[in-house]
């Protein structure tokens, strides 16, 4: 069969079967509709997190950054997992306790302050919306890549799915559709990469296969090295950005994925205390398993990349730098007019350029893999970007009907109402995340990252200091969140939007990159939260109690709105 | 909690946040440190193909990270027992 048929074929059965497990699992409340009636096993949540969690970006963009990035992709790698260690050990166990619906009822309770909880639902919001654009963007990538329509018309075929399975199931539909969307992204992701990892070195285990010896018996990444290094690029093994700032994305990164409110919001779905610590840790071994088989993915990539295009004659390309050719994801120019293509590490030599996100989709054409493993890769694309989505949605819409709409405006509708409200607000997002992905801001990891500078400058110390500080009051938490929040976003415009050309380690604060400041607004954070806190007079009795409460796992009962 | 073995609180949270820095030493080591800080050093050394610090980085840091939540779990549930604040 054609590649276009199998990946209509894979495509659409996997959409069949998000929509019926979407149907199945209707939400009939709020509690339901927020945290899928807190009756979610550990393990099921586990899996459901690692999809809410594996992005279009992770999927699509993460291996391709590290292939030409080599080790300095590894922030990346380390940043995106690492924050599961500090969610289990500092976050997870103690917001189950604490049980409600969302990260600003959270902030709003322990902070005593309708104020507080209006910042955290500003940056939930926010952080959310710029989330979500790189997910639409990388389903129309998808989509007009294999099942070749229009990039617009993929972000609204992806957002009709989102829509209908988040609009009508709310959380539980999520959960159970995340579940099936990780078996289906990490088998389209797995599946490729042990046929390469076999093809290259033999080994069919891609985590042990790039540290293998390659067939004429030289370590594939003493290869990878000495083929980069030849074509005037650094060693691949080894870094080019500065240690400190390679420090401070890898911790930005970290503290960002630990305060992610999606993420988060996933931990109040599951019955107890010991449940959310548990399921942190399948989510994690889930995530794993995708994130240790991405750098060999880079690898292998790279390597192949060389092989095929590097001074071969145009005219005899393979078949696939053609059909990328056709999206405008790779580009070729015969500077020399020598009719080969010439992939150098010098920008006026270079004749080839090769966008990033095309290394995991093209990557099993590249490596001559059969057509229906093509197609899967599509289908797992597209399962890691919808269920990031879908995820995202959740927390907006949640925001809206129960953080902003009953907690502060209307405190007097009813149950029903409240779940109407969350559905239209879920409708409007879906609508809002399409036109952001049809005009999307920058390339979908960028994108990302700029999410997580503000998670971290934001959400994850105020709640730290909410269960490990009894002393923290709302005059403290509110100054920390609103600085860090600006400094945050006021240094990655800056330098992102106002003034791109100085976007050099010569301008930036101590050598930090803009992807990595988000650690400077966390410091930023703490440290004014706390000067502000010890002025001011302490948190009431009643709060004193709640934050000794959430220190205790017993008593956990279902999420609650009250 | 009520207000007799308020006590036995204030060693139970004693123990879990010594338990939960030990862990974070672990999770610093091997990320910032043999990551980042100390990975031009252990690239002096090797793992059958990988230089050892690019090992680190790119795979035995997420493997420490995964059997560190784990450890984790083992011990929180051990001391939810010892201080007798376990849920049903």
């Amino acid at each position: 069969m054609e590649v276009m048929t199998w990946t209509y074929l894979m495509v659409g059965v996997t959409f069949a079967i998000y929509i019926g497990i979407a149907i199945w699992s209707r939400a009939g409340s709020t509690s339901e509709y927020y945290v899928a009636g807190g009756g979610v096993s550990p393990l099921a949540n586990g899996m459901a997190t690692a999809a809410d969690w594996m992005s279009a970006a992770s999927f699509i963009s993460m291996a391709g950054i590290i292939s030409f990035a080599g080790y300095d992709g590894s922030v990346y790698l380390m940043g995106w997992t690492g924050g599961y260690v500090l969610l289990a050990l500092l976050l997870a166990p103690y917001l189950r306790k604490f049980g409600k619906f969302t990260v600003p009822d959270f902030v709003g309770d322990r902070y005593y302050s309708s104020t507080a909880r209006l910042v955290a639902v500003v940056c939930a919001i926010f952080v959310s919306f710029t989330y979500v654009a790189g997910q639409m963007r990388g389903v129309g990538i998808v989509f007009s890549r294999f099942l070749e329509v229009d990039i617009n018309t993929g972000v609204i075929i992806g957002m009709a799915i989102v829509f209908f399975y988040a609009v009508l199931g709310g959380m539980k539909g999520i959960t159970y559709t995340q579940v099936a969307q990780y078996c289906v992204l990490i088998f389209a992701y797995m599946v490729p990469a042990i046929f390469i990892s076999l093809l290259m070195t033999g080994n069919p285990i891609p985590q042990l296969g790039f540290g293998s010896q390659t067939a004429d018996g030289t370590y594939l990444l003493d290869k990878l090295d000495g083929l980069v290094t030849q074509l005037g690029f650094g060693a691949y093994t080894e870094g080019t950005k500065p240690m400190i700032d390679v420090f401070c994305i890898t911790l930005a990164l970290m503290v960002g994925t630990a305060g992610l409110p999606h993420v988060i919001v996933r931990f109040f779905t599951v019955p107890r205390v010991r449940d959310a610590r548990i399921s942190a840790g399948w989510a994690l071994i889930f995530i794993a398993i995708l994130y240790t088989t991405a750098p060999a993915i880079a690898a292998f990539a790279r390597v192949n990349l060389i092989d095929s295009v590097s001074e071969k004659a145009y005219a005899e390309a393979p078949s696939w730098v053609k059909s990328w050719e056709k999206t405008g994801l790779i580009k070729w120019e015969d500077k020399n007019a020598d009719g080969n293509m010439q992939y150098v590490a010098n920008k006026d030599a270079n004749e080839l350029t090769i966008d990033r996100d095309i290394m995991v989709l093209a990557n099993p054409e590249i490596a001559k893999l059969p057509n229906w493993v093509v197609a899967l890769v599509a289908a797992g694309g597209l399962a890691a970007a919808l269920s990031t989505a879908a995820g995202l949605l959740l927390v907006i819409s949640t925001s809206i009907s129960h953080d902003l709409l009953k907690k502060t405006l209307m405190p007097g509708i009813t149950e029903k109402q409240e779940l109407l409200f969350a559905r239209i607000g879920a409708a409007a997002a879906v609508c809002i995340a399409g036109y952001l992905g049809i005009h999307p801001p920058g390339f979908v990891a960028q994108v990302v990252a700029f999410a997580f500078g503000l998670a971290a400058a934001s959400f994850f110390p105020v709640i730290i200091m909410g269960i490990f500080s009894r002393r923290m009051n709302k005059e403290g938490a509110i100054a920390g969140m609103v600085l860090g929040l600006t400094v945050t976003a006021g240094y990655i415009i800056y330098f992102k939007f106002m003034h791109p050309e100085l976007n050099t380690p010569d301008h930036w604060f101590l050598g930090v990159s803009p992807e990595g400041f988000g650690t400077v607004g966390m410091v930023l954070n703490f440290v004014i939260a706390t000067a502000v806190a010890s002025v001011t007079k302490a948190p009431p009795a009643a709060v004193q109690r709640l934050v000794a409460e959430i220190r205790v796992p017993r008593g956990a009962g279902a999420a609650s709105a009250h | 909690m009520s207000e007799h073995n308020s006590a036995g609180a204030e060693a139970y949270w004693k123990a879990n946040v010594r338990l939960v820095l030990g862990l974070l030493a672990v999770w610093f080591a091997v990320s910032y440190g043999a990551g980042i800080l100390l990975v031009d050093w252990l690239n002096e050394f090797r793992l059958f193909g990988f230089k050892l610090g690019f090992w680190f980085a790119q795979q035995g840091s997420i493997y420490v990270f995964v059997a560190l939540i784990f450890v984790y779990v083992w011990r929180m549930n051990k001391l939810d027992r010892e201080f007798d604040v376990h849920e049903d």
